[in-house]
């Protein structure tokens, strides 16, 4: 039953995937502009424009470029940048850890936030603080990453300039490291000092993705943790000589945790969308901030792998969220 | 011989709302199972969880002591009177499937009151659960103690239930209409089971329940409650022969009774209700001035 | 239980109007800004460059909230950025609203084939970043409102058809609409005259949502310099501007950023508000 479902779901990700690719495609082929002749410095020939044309298979109709362009992918050849005449795969892959980290420590900091103001919100339910917590939620989660981002980089950048507000780590620190995973590699090589500059780059970034999603996680959680507190296991536990915290967390949460678990992976796969811009924001070497730079500088080869490469992160996500909700319910365990 | 449980003008109100309980009175003593009986509304769920301290957060107590084990709960800090309920007393709830948390095993859901509360070794706490499961006849109970609550029966989840109840030892239970949830067949064998386990454990019983057949089945004593006032207090021997007040009465001859399905079902008159409500208004006036 | 019930209705009162008054304000001085803008929007003037608010020392009278480097003022070009945000708001978000709401209703009432396609195409559309594929849209249509305002469509019709399909597809389940068909309705007529007002506010509540969501995209598109032309005002290009002299002169940046912060949190209460007024349940 779990492999079936396991199955269906990989298909309908590869129909997904296969969309994207050609609705990109299709986008992107209307682009007037002919980016071979941006490469090209002035003076040019029609013969060398035509060469490359060829080269790039700009030269084909469009359903035969499409061909090409899947054959490439389906042996891992997403073919070749135009800007920097580098394979896409590389410069997407020493792209891609930088912005995961970013996501997953922004998704932390969401969580850890949100399960924080949920609890506090259920202990003092009734209280002026439950009420703060609630109008600071609504609040919080109607204003977009990008506005938080403006609003970190004025505060504490400015302001009380505490955090960088710019880049992924002091350059001078860059050969330090042997893989692109900075952070991961700091922690593991308890290089505490690496570590540090890395987190006083990336926590505003990072907080400015998590502060909606932690205020959405913060309603949707406390709002099912205190529907649970009325049930009668509860109030069981509750004559078995437990207290407020102990009843909360180990009675009430894992049961309230599930609905909040299938929203955290949707807004999760937002949280990642919303990298592009605050990379861009924050200067930040991650592949949203190359994206843009590609679009702009219309290297189709590299937005196609990029966009793929989103694409398949988000339904990735929602794969794990699936599974891991499966496992986290006894109920559809064994069924 | 004092009593092992003795509520004293117990007075309760929704807050900024009507009174609940109307300076209740009641004991049970050690052993003792005293029915608690009323129509739905009528406060008696409400003196379990004033007694188990689970009252909801819009009722307040106004006054009144209850003494549970020669302790005033109502004096004790919070934390104290969570304890010393956990230690002494349990709940056998209505609604077994809703009782049990559906994302914990059962086993530790038995023996957690046990290691935590108590402080007991969970090796022991184990062997304790197993040893109670098999006393509520569940069949193999040490596949049940791995199991989860949907993968048991309602019947068997109320068993359950008990067995955890009567884990501890505890000298009283309250158990709120522990079978109106549960089909016709499976309440007699779940009452016969509450029974049994109660003359087995020597536990003091307080039964709540709207029904006066099942009272006369299982408790010794009974207190009928109408408005949040008890109305009458007596020996359930006695109570059968010749109730003393009217609605009580009038109440046992609204009780179907299995040998003459032809005699009860009669609703309380509108004249009893007329005067248990003048009553009670009555004591309301008295109440507010004194 | 009454007086608190009374308090949660006049916070709510209060948050209706605080929300809609900063829009009304917003739209007059947007309609206005020709005439009361003190200053040419466009006029560049090298001597009064980066002059501070009022209250400032340095400050120059008439210049309000300051200039930016090239000594435009920022009240004015607030002013006229505000033109921008609101057609956009509102053109954008309403046709992305007719758009999305009509797909949804078709798809969560028909279902069958029409819903295959429709889900299918919000699964592609999910799986992109939103703000990439509205630069990548832009980079193909050229810049200009009229590409803006596409490309929120293009991207955003999504939102609204998810949540129009779900309801869509709880209300066809209820029994009004069974009987509705067997007292013989056209499926045309049941969706809009059963169907449509049940959802309608839900869609109204979305619908100010999407009104900030597209002046947010809007900004964004301005801050990486594709919305319209880069000398029109608009806040987005305007904060990009402050980004970059933030240590200099901060109130570049401060201001639009609070014109487009309390504008975007206006639209959602405003949107939250109206739904609990009009929501039967709670009223």
């Amino acid at each position: 039953m779990l492999a079936r479902r396991i199955l269906t779901r990989l298909l309908t990700t590869l129909v997904t995937l296969l969309g994207v690719s050609i609705v990109v495609f299709v986008v992107i082929r209307v682009v007037p502009g002919n980016p071979i002749a941006m490469m090209l410095p002035p003076g040019a020939t029609q013969a060398d424009i035509d060469r490359l044309n060829a080269l790039y298979g700009f030269d084909r109709s469009i359903l035969a470029q499409y061909f090409i362009w899947l054959g490439g992918v389906v042996q891992g050849d997403f073919g070749t940048s135009i800007q920097t005449r580098q394979p896409v795969l590389d410069l997407v892959l020493r792209r891609l850890p930088a912005t995961l980290e970013l996501a997953i420590m922004a998704l932390v900091i969401a969580v850890a936030l949100g399960g924080f103001l949920a609890l506090t919100g259920t202990r003092l339910r009734g209280t002026a603080t439950e009420g703060a917590i609630d109008v600071g939620n609504g609040m919080a989660l109607s204003i977009p990453d990008f506005l938080w981002g403006l609003v970190l980089i004025l505060l504490f950048g400015v302001l009380w300039p505490v955090f960088d507000i710019s880049g992924r780590v002091s350059p001078s620190l860059v050969p330090e490291f042997y893989t692109r995973f900075f952070l991961f590699e700091s922690v593991l090589r308890l290089r505490f000092d690496l570590w540090l500059d890395l987190v006083r780059h990336m926590l505003m970034p990072a907080l400015a993705l998590a502060i909606p999603l932690a205020a959405i996680i913060g309603q949707l959680l406390k709002q099912s943790l205190k529907e649970t507190m009325h049930l009668d296991y509860v109030t069981l536990a509750r004559t078995k000589g437990y207290g407020e915290n102990h009843v909360i967390v180990r009675e009430a949460l894992r049961n309230a945790v599930l609905p909040t678990l299938t929203l955290i992976g949707v807004q999760f796969t937002f949280l990642i969308g919303g990298t592009v811009i605050i990379e861009r924001l924050f200067s930040y070497e991650g592949l949203g901030n190359m994206a843009i730079d590609a679009v702009i500088n219309r290297d189709l080869p590299l937005i196609q792998g990029i966009v793929i490469v989103f694409a398949l992160l988000f339904t990735v996500i929602n794969l794990i969220v699936d599974l891991l909700y499966t496992v986290l319910n006894p109920r559809l365990r064994n069924a | 011989m004092s009593a092992f449980l003795s509520i004293r003008n117990l007075s309760a109100v929704l807050k900024g709302g009507p009174p609940l309980l109307r300076s209740v009175s009641l004991d049970v003593a050690a052993g003792e199972v005293r029915g608690l009986v009323g129509e739905s509304g009528a406060g008696k769920s409400m003196i379990g969880k004033a007694v188990l301290g689970i009252l909801p957060r819009a009722v307040e107590v106004v006054e009144g002591e209850i003494w549970l084990d020669g302790v005033d709960l109502l004096r004790l800090k919070p934390t104290e009177r969570r304890r010393r309920i956990g230690a002494t007393a349990a709940l056998i709830p209505q609604d077994p499937m809703t009782a049990l948390n559906p994302s914990r095993r059962i086993g530790p859901q038995i023996t957690d009151r046990l290691v935590d509360i108590l402080g007991w070794r969970r090796a022991a706490a184990d062997a304790r659960a197993l040893e109670l499961l098999e006393q509520v006849h569940i069949p193999d109970p040490a596949r049940v103690m791995r199991a989860y609550p949907h993968e048991l029966s309602g019947g068997m989840r109320q068993r359950v239930l008990i067995a955890s109840a009567f884990a501890a030892e505890p000298k009283l239970i309250v158990a709120d209409e522990p079978t109106t949830a549960l089909d016709v067949t499976v309440q007699k064998q779940i009452l016969r089971l509450i029974a049994q386990m109660q003359a087995r454990h020597g536990t003091a019983l307080l039964f709540v329940t709207h029904d006066l057949g099942v009272v006369s089945k299982i408790c010794g004593t009974l207190s009928v409650l109408y408005a949040g006032k008890v109305v009458e207090d007596a020996d359930v021997r006695d109570f059968f022969a010749a109730p003393a007040h009217p609605y009580s009465a009038a109440l046992l001859a609204a009780t179907p009774r299995y040998t003459d399905p032809k005699a009860g079902l009669n609703p309380v008159p509108a004249s009893v209700i007329k005067a248990v409500d003048a009553e009670i208004s009555a004591f309301d006036r008295g109440w507010r001035n004194g | 239980m009454l007086d608190a019930r009374d308090m949660v209705k006049r916070r709510l009162g209060l948050r209706l109007w605080l929300s809609g008054g900063w829009l009304v304000l917003l739209l007059l001085a947007a309609l206005m800004a020709p005439w009361i803008a003190p200053h040419d929007p466009l006029e560049q003037d090298l001597f009064t460059s980066r002059l501070p608010p009022f209250w400032m020392a340095g400050a120059e009278p008439g210049y309000w909230l300051g200039t930016d480097s090239l000594g435009r003022d920022v009240l004015t070009r607030i002013m006229y950025g505000a033109r921008v945000a609101l057609i956009v708001a509102l053109v954008a978000g309403t046709a992305t609203m007719l758009i999305g709401a009509a797909l949804g209703l078709i798809a969560g009432y028909y279902r069958g084939w029409p819903d295959m396609v429709i889900s299918r195409l919000i699964d592609i559309w999910m799986a992109f970043p939103p703000v990439l594929f509205a630069i990548l849209l832009i980079a193909v249509l050229g810049t200009g409102l009229t590409s803006v305002i596409i490309a929120i469509i293009v991207i955003d019709w999504t939102r609204f058809a998810r949540v129009v399909r779900a309801e869509a597809m709880a209300q066809g389940a209820m029994d009004y609409v069974a009987s509705a068909q067997v007292a013989g309705q056209r499926r045309l007529g049941i969706m809009l005259r059963e169907i449509l007002p049940n959802v309608l506010p839900t869609i109204v509540a979305l619908l100010t949502l999407e009104m900030g969501i597209a002046v947010i995209v809007e900004a964004i598109l301005s801050f990486v310099n594709l919305s319209i032309s880069t000398d029109d005002p608009t806040w987005g290009g305007m904060i990009a501007e402050g980004r970059t002299s933030i240590h200099q002169a901060w109130w570049v940046l401060v201001f639009p950023l609070a014109a487009l912060f309390l504008t975007v949190l206006s639209f959602s209460q405003l949107g939250e508000g109206l739904k609990d007024r009009f929501d039967p349940v709670l009223r």
